[in-house]
């Protein structure tokens, strides 16, 4: 099912550039700007992370910065917000395990 | 240290308004957003707002974000930060935010604390699988990324924005299974109601959520009858096919900030539970500190515009601007918020603001 919205009767979207990203090793494809989980949802991607104590599967819930369900690793750094995190060419976005360490 | 008179911390339109009104009397603002675009939720609302022309209302959420950040354009007393989330508020007055990766200090004279509200979340099992939402996020992900959170929506709750976003929802091309409510009676206004019921999504008074179903995201829900105390009557449950559930179950303020700050806090239902003591002119315990909008009660954009212009007018002229044009202006701002606050939809506002002011508005 194609998930990005192409007509809308009130909402015009302006999309940024066509950029690649990785997901897990995974080379997926989204837009400058949008939310990284934006285009992964876009991409089918649902599934984030996973609690650090229970192992439960979690996505966002959110999606504007506040709750903290989201997180995982970009580019190495851990804990980032990828419902407000924007997607930019090459980003290496990663499932985070655990808490995540702060080099 | 940045120095400012008025600090305003939130660009939606509570805070847009605040801003511009305190400029208006002529004192010189700082206003921070820690999104990088201005208007806060309003920038996902595509629907068009009631209320009256004081409250830009038949304009669309998205086009009054415009508006009300345009209108900062004509003071040049208003300086904006975008992408800059406030950490902290101190004792001895100092605010910091993060700016452009640096961590920043701010001595303002005056702050108004207009940082909204939170979605709330229901307790049911398996109620944390991916596919579960607010229906904020949805909105969100719809309206503002133009993505779909998927093909079938059970939406939780019957308010305002259930309804809302499920027409929302159907205008994007996603199918609503159901929209599902506790409470006996549709919560929102009749006429968000009626136009999903034409749209043949059935609304389920007194119904609830038992649990979600699947293993790694959702691939169901089971929905329940309650009776009249609010008990699930065992043998109605129905199994829905679905691969989204949206919460609309309600907001409340997002008052970290206010907190910290140790303004005098107290636990109000009606206005989506903690919320700041402050009297008539919005000021909260800790003096110099203004609130305005949905951190100091959850209601309606409207009533968050009105709160907005009337905390910038009050902290304005406690620095000694406006002089007697701002007597008025203030008088009418509070007229407006009555006008908006009275009939039946808002009982529940009033009703939490007496316990929270008391009769005569003092704080409490």
């Amino acid at each position: 099912m194609e998930m990005r919205i192409t007509e809308h009767p009130i909402v015009q979207f302006n999309r940024g550039l066509k950029v690649k990203f990785t997901f897990d090793g995974r080379e997926l494809e989204g837009y400058e700007g949008e939310p990284i989980a934006a285009a992964l949802h876009a991409a089918g991607v649902k599934i984030l992370g996973h609690s650090p104590r229970h192992h439960r599967p979690r996505g966002f819930y959110c999606a504007i910065g506040n709750c903290s369900s989201c997180l995982m690793v970009v580019n190495g750094e851990p804990n980032v917000r990828v419902c407000v995190e924007k997607l930019q060419e090459g980003m290496i976005v990663e499932t985070q395990q655990g808490k995540g360490v702060i080099k | 240290m940045t120095q400012t008179e008025i600090l305003v911390i939130g660009g939606g339109p509570a805070g847009l308004r605040a801003a511009a009104a305190a400029a208006e009397l002529g004192a010189q603002v700082l206003l921070i957003e820690e999104m990088d675009w201005l208007g806060g939720q309003l920038v996902k609302q595509t629907h068009k707002f009631f209320g009256s022309k004081e409250q830009y209302a038949s304009r669309r959420g998205i086009d009054i974000a415009r508006v009300l950040a345009e209108e900062l354009d004509n003071h040049d007393r208003v300086t904006v930060w975008t992408g800059a989330p406030v950490l902290g508020i101190y004792e001895d007055g100092v605010v910091t935010a993060q700016k452009d990766n640096r961590h920043v200090k701010i001595r303002p004279r005056r702050i108004i604390v207009a940082t909204g509200a939170a979605e709330k979340v229901l307790p049911f099992p398996n109620n944390d699988l991916p596919g579960i939402y607010g229906a904020g996020a949805v909105q969100t992900l719809m309206n503002l990324h133009g993505v779909l959170p998927g093909r079938r929506v059970l939406m939780v709750g019957a308010g305002n924005i259930g309804l809302i976003v499920s027409y929302q929802l159907l205008q994007a091309g996603v199918e609503v299974a159901a929209v599902i409510e506790g409470a006996p009676r549709i919560g929102g206004y009749l006429v968000h109601a009626s136009k999903i019921r034409r749209a043949g999504v059935p609304i389920l008074t007194r119904y609830t959520i038992k649990e979600a179903l699947g293993r790694d995201m959702v691939t169901g829900a089971v929905i329940q009858q309650l009776d009249d105390h609010w008990q699930p009557v065992p043998g109605t449950e129905q199994t829905l096919e679905v691969d989204v559930i949206c919460l609309a179950v309600g907001l409340t303020p997002l008052a970290d900030l206010l907190w910290q700050a140790g303004c005098e806090m107290r636990f109000i239902p009606e206005l989506g539970g903690h919320v700041p003591c402050r009297n008539h002119l919005l000021e909260t315990t800790r003096p110099g500190i203004y609130v305005a909008g949905d951190v100091s009660g959850v209601e309606e954009a409207s009533a968050a515009m009105v709160e907005g212009r009337l905390a910038g007018l009050a902290a304005a002229r406690s620095l000694g601007y406006g002089g007697p044009e701002a007597e008025s202006c203030i008088e009418n701002a509070l007229e407006q918020l009555h006008g908006l606050r009275s009939g039946p939809a808002g009982d529940k506002i009033r009703s939490g603001l007496k316990k929270l002011l008391g009769e005569e508005g003092a704080v409490c």
